[in-house]
């Protein structure tokens, strides 16, 4: 076996490990840990695919970014283990209906799957020889298909707009704060100096 | 001997293992010496004497410091998670350490060229917000917890500020590999080709950027000691409080690294008619590393809502416009294609 083979079991068993115990951990942070583990397995495989930067994108988007805000939530929640284990019997047939739906369609695939000598070729083909993986996506997305992705992009703006409306209320009644104003305030509008006579204070 | 290290296995494992070690070992003990430096300069802007008690001047303060950490008890709070919470520091230490694998000394004086270094950087150094939230969370304290919650939103603000600023260096270079990136900062005007000149409001946004992703003063609201005791470490003594310590540090001076590669040329000499060298790359990381000490010393905290607006108000749209500032020139090649450094040639 070569290093590469070593690291592929190494990733793969990792991956696996902790895809498993993501869903059979009892507490949701240690759930979001092992979700952590796995993707970090899984960009470890891309890289032994020779798709370092997807793999450094997966770690910086899904780990940096997203698996913090899930990991934010989690450590928030008040957590009722009974509650948690209580639905267990109840969702148990129909998660391993899913599972078994899942497991012959995998089955299938692999098992009678036919396709040609070309299909493969072209499967091949896609990844140029001469370039860095970064500049053959680039060339992809920015020159081929820039349309496709600059509308995949709007997509996602329309998306992200929508949330914010959804979310935004001005309530009348809060005090809001102008940093502007904040910043351009001086002494001379905020203070006053006021001389106070014995015996008689500020009236 | 020399097919040996390169064709065998366990040769490699051995070349490999000694380049780490030749890079960890003096960056650890180099250390020592930035943090007994960091509290000199400190005590020097505050007219006090600062450590000078152990060792000459107190240069040996820090290892004093080291093996009191070292020889105390750990003390695990109770209902503490016990996995998570000795988990979280290594994860702070070995995410800090392991960005320096890319990180080249001199002209091709690195463990891995790899050709997206700079992606490598950026991915580890957004994972170092683990370390903070695991410890946070673990140790089953309100003050932690709240320390740990307010890291987690800090550094995430400022990663991204940090990515973009890294686009347009990325974009002037056409390379994200560090080498390149030096390389395409040497030219005849000696320090005025570096990017600092040409990307000069982005220095000022990645050097605050940086301290606040390092959670550095005056960014270091997560720990916080007039509000928060010492947010995410209140739990932490001994051995598990020492590898969060270093981990900070050593994050600092991989910052202070990044700044002198992306924006200082590196290894490069300022002026033409001196060699470049690894010294150059030194004499910048401890001059950034400086300026670091002098601004925790001089700048009063910031307010948390004060350190959000800044982040997402004011460095997000300025950096983004940067990026595209900069794809226009480089595109159409305008100053005479300084913005477009791979076009030149360097």
């Amino acid at each position: 076996m070569t290093i590469v083979a070593y690291a592929f079991w190494m990733f793969a068993i990792c991956l696996i490990t902790g895809g498993l115990f993501t869903v059979i951990s009892r507490n949701p942070v240690h759930s979001v840990l092992w979700l952590i583990l796995t993707f970090l397995s899984a960009a470890g495989l891309f890289v032994l695919l020779g798709a370092e930067f997807v793999a450094m994108l997966l770690i910086i988007v899904y780990v940096g970014a997203v698996a913090v805000l899930f990991l934010f939530v989690v450590m928030m929640l008040d957590i009722d283990f009974a509650a948690l284990k209580a639905g267990m019997a109840q969702y148990l047939p129909i998660g391993l209906m899913i599972g078994v739906v899942l497991l012959m369609q995998l089955g299938l695939a692999f098992g009678a799957w036919e396709f040609s000598e070309q299909a493969d070729l072209l499967r091949d083909a896609v990844t140029p020889t001469d370039v860095h993986n970064t500049a053959a996506l680039g060339h992809i997305l920015y020159d081929q298909y820039f349309l496709l992705f600059q509308l995949a992009g709007l997509i996602l703006l329309v998306a992200m707009i929508g949330a914010i409306v959804l979310t935004l209320r001005h309530r009348k009644n809060v005090k809001r704060q102008n940093v502007l104003e904040q910043m351009w305030r001086d002494p001379a509008k905020s203070m006053e100096m006021k001389d106070v006579k014995p015996g008689q204070g500020l009236s | 001997m020399t097919e040996f290290f390169t064709t065998t296995y366990f040769g490699i494992f051995l070349l490999t293992l000694g380049q780490v070690l030749l890079i960890v070992v003096p960056l650890l003990v180099a250390l020592a010496f930035l943090l007994w430096g960091d509290r000199k300069i400190w005590a020097a802007i505050q007219l006090r004497r600062g450590p000078n008690v152990v060792g000459t001047f107190g240069l040996l303060q820090s290892f004093a410091d080291f093996i009191k950490y070292a020889v105390k008890e750990i003390v695990y709070p109770a209902g503490a998670d016990k996995a998570v919470y000795l988990l979280a520091p290594m994860v702070s230490l070995i995410m800090a350490l392991i960005a320096w694998a890319v990180i080249p000394f001199n002209d091709g004086w690195v463990v891995s060229d790899l050709n997206i270094a700079i992606l490598y950087v950026f991915a580890v150094s957004s994972l170092e917000v683990y370390g903070v939230i695991m410890g946070g969370w673990a140790s089953n304290s309100k003050y932690p917890f709240l320390g740990s919650l307010r890291s987690a939103g800090q550094m995430i603000s400022y990663e991204v500020s940090i990515g973009l600023i890294i686009i347009g260096i990325i974009i002037s270079t056409g390379s994200m590999n560090f080498g390149d990136i030096v390389m395409a900062q040497d030219g005849k005007y000696g320090m005025f080709s570096w990017y600092w000149v040409i990307h000069f409001p982005m220095l000022f946004l990645f050097l605050i950027s940086a301290m606040a992703e390092t959670n550095r003063p005056p960014f270091d609201l997560p720990e916080a000691e007039s509000e928060l005791v010492a947010g995410y470490q209140v739990e932490y003594s001994s051995t598990p409080f020492l590898l969060y310590m270093i981990g900070e540090y050593v994050a600092i001076v991989l910052m202070c690294a990044l700044v002198s590669l992306l924006f200082f040329g590196g290894w490069l000499s300022p002026v033409n008619f001196l060699p470049d060298g690894i010294l150059w790359f030194l004499l910048k990381i401890c001059m950034v590393f400086f300026v670091f000490a002098v601004v925790k010393a001089i700048a009063p905290r910031y307010r948390y809502d004060q350190l959000m607006r800044i982040g997402w108000k004011v460095f997000l749209p300025m950096s983004l416009g940067w990026v595209i500032l900069v794809a226009f020139f480089a595109k159409f090649e305008l100053f005479g294609g300084v913005y477009a450094r791979w076009a030149i040639g360097g």
